[in-house]
């Protein structure tokens, strides 16, 4: 199992950081989305995979999982929510306030004008 | 007074002149005066102690680790200097009480004169050299702001800035030899280093140590080749100038010298280095100085040559010379604060301070004349003024100085130096006072009041009485102050006028006389100054900051040009390479863990994984449909999580999925549904095969992580053997989320709750501009649906919300033992209102909510504080959890812990913030008039649907 979930998180980076190289905000916030799923994987599973042994004490239980992960997973999964939000945010007012939603500014005296 | 006290309080008082120039410019000055009065009160209390060659000291620990202790300590030298400091502070601040005018902003001016002083008080009673430092560094910030006070001026704010240019960049070079200076000593303590000489001058760190600390002294003392930025310092106002560069910052490098004096002092380096450019800036100082027509830029360049002489003094290493040094250091201190003081007297009245424009002020301004005579023979050496006393001691420690082996070279060059100095004091006096009085004044010059002269009345009155009696009033502290210098009990001879006929007396007369010829044949001589070239400083120093700026703009633009996909792009080629040097360089161990199985089940998720993943690449210019393929990754996720033992995750997950593509859903609402083809092939392919290298990185790393076991013991151990003893909890995800690492969920939920805050303004100052009327005359790019709120969906989502609600609470109550808990439960509680706002549109929901969204954050962030602050009563640390059993009739006893409470401020962030994010992307799609007065838009019962009739 362990080269399935590997090879899945391998292909969800190539996939986001793919995205993340376009040059419009819609396609850089789903490869984010797509970068976090493999990220939070990633997270979970350095606690290792094991199958049918949850984290809940039980007196019949033999062994556990690692649950550390797991929680730092967790919240992490729900500020990638928070994240996600954010920048959807963003990139909509950017989008209405200018009408282009590409990411790329033109050249540099964009930069010097916000700047000065 | 402790010394902790007087180093603090210019620093406390500074705040006074700031609030009080509202009460009148009086009590701003008065306050300023006090403050530094009462620390000279301090200092002087400790007089006796310090006599008796005692150090009085404080000393607190800050960073012990690194050697960093507020520790100060007063010894002869620090007295010294802070009386010197002080003293001159309380007669500058009256000076100028009168100096400055209406327009000038008083408050300002005082504060940043006490943020001065109390830096250099630090400076010179620190007993740390890292505390030093820091002291070192204010005085550049202060003396910044001090010499940039008049910011109306280019020549002001650019003086300021090549100050802190000069000064500041000595610094770094300090602070790196501070550093290798208390490594070599093995201690930062100036008292322990003071004692390891030997140590010291025998490790290799001495001169590399040495040189990078003088570099520092000189900048701060404007040695030659540093000297440059004094003269334009001057264009700050005539106080700053006769405090900065008569008792304080330019002595700082002095001061410096002086209190290493002791370690670093005695070799060869030492002397070649700080005594010939010592004598270099004396001679180079002085003879600039005659060619000056401005009375402070004279001044000026006549500070650097003094400080050339005293630096001159300092490196010839012998007793002697350090007793001329110290004297010295005191009476350029009472002259030149003197002779700053009336040439900006001089500037006050006669609105010029061009000398080719002055003369005969004799007759019109006879106080400021004498004063300014008086002070300035004191300059020139002429007896019985102090400053013939140290010159004299200066010439007999040159005649004696042997310089790679010849014997006349630093008589003959310390007598030019005296004659040129000499010559430009005499200069002061007779161009300006003497001669007759002139008609073309740009103002009409008299005395001022008594404030302004006072201050140069009493230290000219200094300048004759030390002159008159040397012994009397200065031998015990010039001794006292030598021996901390060198750092041991010196012989010295007395102070006195009269020495007989000798060398330096046969020197101080050639002098003098050469200094009247050069002062007769000015004219001519000046003539040919004007026409001969020179270097000139300021604009040696502007094209080389100039060419820095270039340099920087060059970089800076190269890599920094806005494109953010070439960031992102570098970022993930360096961070692969990084990857790649890692592998290939790294050892890796067997593989060690067998593997799981590989079912059919799985294999079948993973391959709509796959498959998705791909098709939101290629689809991914179709956006709604690229969302909706994510919704498929998204749940396989899920079922993987819950696969692989973690049903917590697997629930946090399956909802935040659910917010996350509504969320994109609504966003996507408003913006194009299409994403052009922008990029060319060749662009594809190298962000293809970028991507692809960190994918395959990533995925062999991970696999290299789970086919091996931990290489350390894990602290999960732990968490499954504590969780039930001591957070009361079977679900150890949770009781790690809300017990073991409560402190990070605290984190987390203020973090989640920012960014929804921070979307409510964004929303809230976008919808203030343009854009909201553009989303009001927006025409929808898709046909709109007949019916925007279906009637079987009202229905059915307004049956599922207490349902829903249910569920949460279920969910959340059941937490601590089993799947669950509040970021889950809020996440669906969440989801139960949000389908409101879904099916019976934004209006008729948020007429229904009666509590705001940020107050619901803000009391989850505020329960959960208030919850770990508990634990204080019962004097455990913060967020300690403590659990019990509860009895209620007719149910079961359970478990109660007040980590659960901890949770319910959780479970109120996270409704909070989802919803408050939601909300406010929602509030772009409002608009007026679509308001509903019925709370179903359908309603058999009525006769019009729409609502176009009462009832």
């Amino acid at each position: 199992m362990e080269i399935l979930v590997a090879t899945a998180v391998g292909l969800l980076t190539s996939a986001g950081i793919y995205l993340i190289l376009r040059q419009r905000t819609f396609p850089v916030i789903l490869g984010i989305s797509l970068i976090s799923y493999a990220v939070n994987i990633f997270l979970f599973a350095s606690g290792r995979l094991v199958v049918g042994l949850p984290p809940i004490l039980r007196d019949e239980a033999v062994a556990y999982t690692d649950p550390l992960p797991q929680a730092l997973a967790l919240t992490a999964i729900v500020i990638s929510f928070g994240m996600t939000a954010l920048i959807v945010m963003i990139a909509l007012s950017a989008y209405l306030s200018d009408n282009d939603d590409r990411i790329d500014m033109d050249d540099v005296s964009d930069l010097q004008d916000n700047d000065a | 007074m402790s010394l902790f006290l007087i180093a603090a309080l210019p620093f406390l008082g500074a705040v006074f002149p700031a609030l009080l120039i509202r009460a009148g410019r009086n009590a701003c000055s008065s306050a300023a005066g006090a403050v530094t009065l009462l620390a000279l009160v301090g200092v002087l209390l400790h007089a006796p102690e310090v006599f008796r060659g005692e150090t009085v000291t404080a000393r607190a620990p800050w960073l012990p680790q690194l050697g960093m202790n507020a520790n100060f300590f007063m010894d002869g030298l620090g007295f010294f200097f802070a009386t010197m400091i002080l003293g001159i502070g309380l007669l500058i601040i009256i000076y100028a009480r009168h100096y400055l005018s209406r327009e000038d902003p008083m408050g300002n001016f005082y504060t940043y004169l006490l943020l001065f002083q109390g830096a250099m008080v630090g400076i010179v009673l620190s007993d740390n050299i890292l505390l030093l430092v820091v002291f070192w560094e204010l005085t550049s910030l202060s003396s910044f702001l001090l010499i940039g006070y008049w910011r109306h001026l280019p020549a002001g704010r650019q003086g300021a800035r090549m100050a802190l240019a000069v000064t500041g960049g000595g610094g770094l070079a300090l602070i790196g030899g501070m550093l290798l200076l208390g490594h070599a000593a093995g201690s930062y303590d100036l008292t322990t280093i003071l004692e390891r000489k030997d140590q010291i001058q025998a490790s290799p760190l001495y001169v590399p140590a040495l040189i990078l600390i003088l570099l520092g002294c000189f900048t701060k003392s404007a040695q030659f080749p540093f000297h440059f930025w004094l003269p334009h310092a001057m264009a700050a106002p005539t106080p700053v100038s006769a405090y900065l560069h008569s008792a304080t910052m330019v002595k700082a490098g002095l001061f410096l010298m002086a209190r290493l004096w002791p370690v670093l002092s005695g070799t060869d380096i030492w002397f070649y280095i700080v005594a010939s450019i010592g004598m270099i800036t004396m001679v180079l100082g002085a003879v600039i100085a005659l060619f000056k027509d401005d009375l402070k830029a004279l001044l000026a360049f006549s500070t650097v040559s003094h400080l050339g002489l005293i630096t001159l003094l300092l490196g010839l290493g012998t007793e002697e010379a350090a007793m001329a040094a110290v004297f010295h250091i005191m009476n350029h201190a009472t002259f030149k604060a003197a002779l700053f003081m009336t040439a900006g007297i001089v500037d006050h009245e006669a609105h010029t301070r061009d000398i080719k424009r002055l003369g005969g002020l004799r007759v019109l301004m006879p106080v400021t004349f004498v004063l300014a005579t008086v002070a300035s023979l004191s300059m020139a050496g002429i007896p019985p003024l102090n400053g013939f006393l140290s010159k004299e001691l200066m010439l007999d420690a040159a005649a004696h100085t042997i310089w790679n082996g010849s014997e006349w070279l630093f008589p003959v060059l310390a007598t030019v130096g005296a004659l040129f100095s000499a010559a430009y004091s005499f200069r002061y006096v007779v161009h300006t006072f003497l001669g007759p009085v002139r008609d073309d004044y740009p103002h009409k010059p008299h005395d001022p009041g008594i404030g302004m002269w006072l201050s140069p009345a009493i230290l000219v009155l200094l300048v004759v009485a030390i002159g008159l009696f040397p012994e009397a009033l200065a031998g015990e502290i010039v001794r006292t102050v030598t021996d901390a210098v060198i750092g041991g009990h010196g012989h010295y001879h007395e102070l006195k006028i009269w020495h007989g006929v000798n060398t330096a007396l046969i020197m101080s007369g050639i002098a003098t006389v050469g200094g009247l010829i050069l002062l007769a044949l000015h004219r001519p001589l000046d003539v040919a100054w004007l026409a001969a070239p020179r270097p000139e400083a300021k604009v040696i120093f502007d094209a080389c900051i100039g060419a820095l700026i270039r340099a920087a703009r060059a970089v800076t633009d190269t890599l920094h040009d806005g494109a953010l996909s070439r960031y992102a792009a570098i970022f993930t080629l360096f961070t692969v390479g990084l990857g790649v040097y890692a592998f290939s360089t790294g050892e890796i161990g067997e593989a060690t863990r067998p593997m799981n199985r590989i079912e059919v089940l799985p294999l079948i998720v993973w391959f709509c994984l796959i498959g998705a993943t791909a098709c939101v690449v290629a689809f991914h210019r179709y956006r709604v449909i690229a969302l909706v393929i994510m919704a498929i990754i998204g749940l396989v996720v899920t079922l993987g999580f819950n696969y692989f033992s973690a049903p917590d995750l697997a629930l946090t997950q399956l909802s935040v999925e659910v917010v996350t593509i509504i969320l994109l859903l609504l966003a996507l609402n408003f913006m194009p549904k299409r994403t052009p083809i922008e990029s060319s092939p060749g662009r594809r392919l190298r962000d293809a095969v970028l991507s692809i290298g960190a994918g395959v990185g990533v995925g062999l790393l991970l696999y290299a992580i789970l086919t091996r076991d931990f290489a350390f013991p894990s602290i999960s151990e732990y968490h499954l053997a504590n969780s039930y003893k001591g957070g009361g909890g079977h679900n150890v995800v949770n009781v790690i989320l809300v017990d073991f690492r409560g402190f990070d969920t605290f984190g987390e939920i203020i973090v989640l709750g920012i960014a929804a805050v921070v979307i409510f303004a964004l929303t809230e100052a976008i919808l203030r501009t343009s854009v909201r009327a553009k989303l009001l005359n927006r025409k929808p790019d898709w046909p709109v649906a007949g019916d925007s709120h279906p009637l079987m969906m009202v229905v059915v989502t307004r049956l599922m919300m207490p349902v829903a609600l249910m569920v949460a609470a279920y969910i959340f109550f059941r937490g601590h033992n089993e799947p669950g808990g509040g970021f889950i439960a809020g996440l669906i509680a969440a989801i139960a209102i949000v389908m409101q706002y879904m099916a019976s549109g934004f209006s008729w929901a948020a007429a229904r909510q009666h509590f705001p969204y940020h107050g619901i954050i803000g009391s989850g962030v505020l329960v959960a504080a208030v919850t770990g602050m508990g634990a204080w009563l019962n004097d455990k640390p913060f967020l300690t959890s403590d659990y019990g059993y509860i009895h209620i009739p007719g149910l079961e006893k359970f478990e109660w812990a007040t980590a659960a409470l901890f949770d319910v401020g959780v479970f109120l962030a996270v409704v909070g913030a989802v919803l408050l994010a939601l909300e406010s992307l929602s509030r772009y799609a409002w608009r007026p008039n679509t308001d509903s007065p019925y709370p179903m838009d359908i309603n058999p019962a009525r006769d019009d649907p729409r609502g176009g009739r009462e009832d």
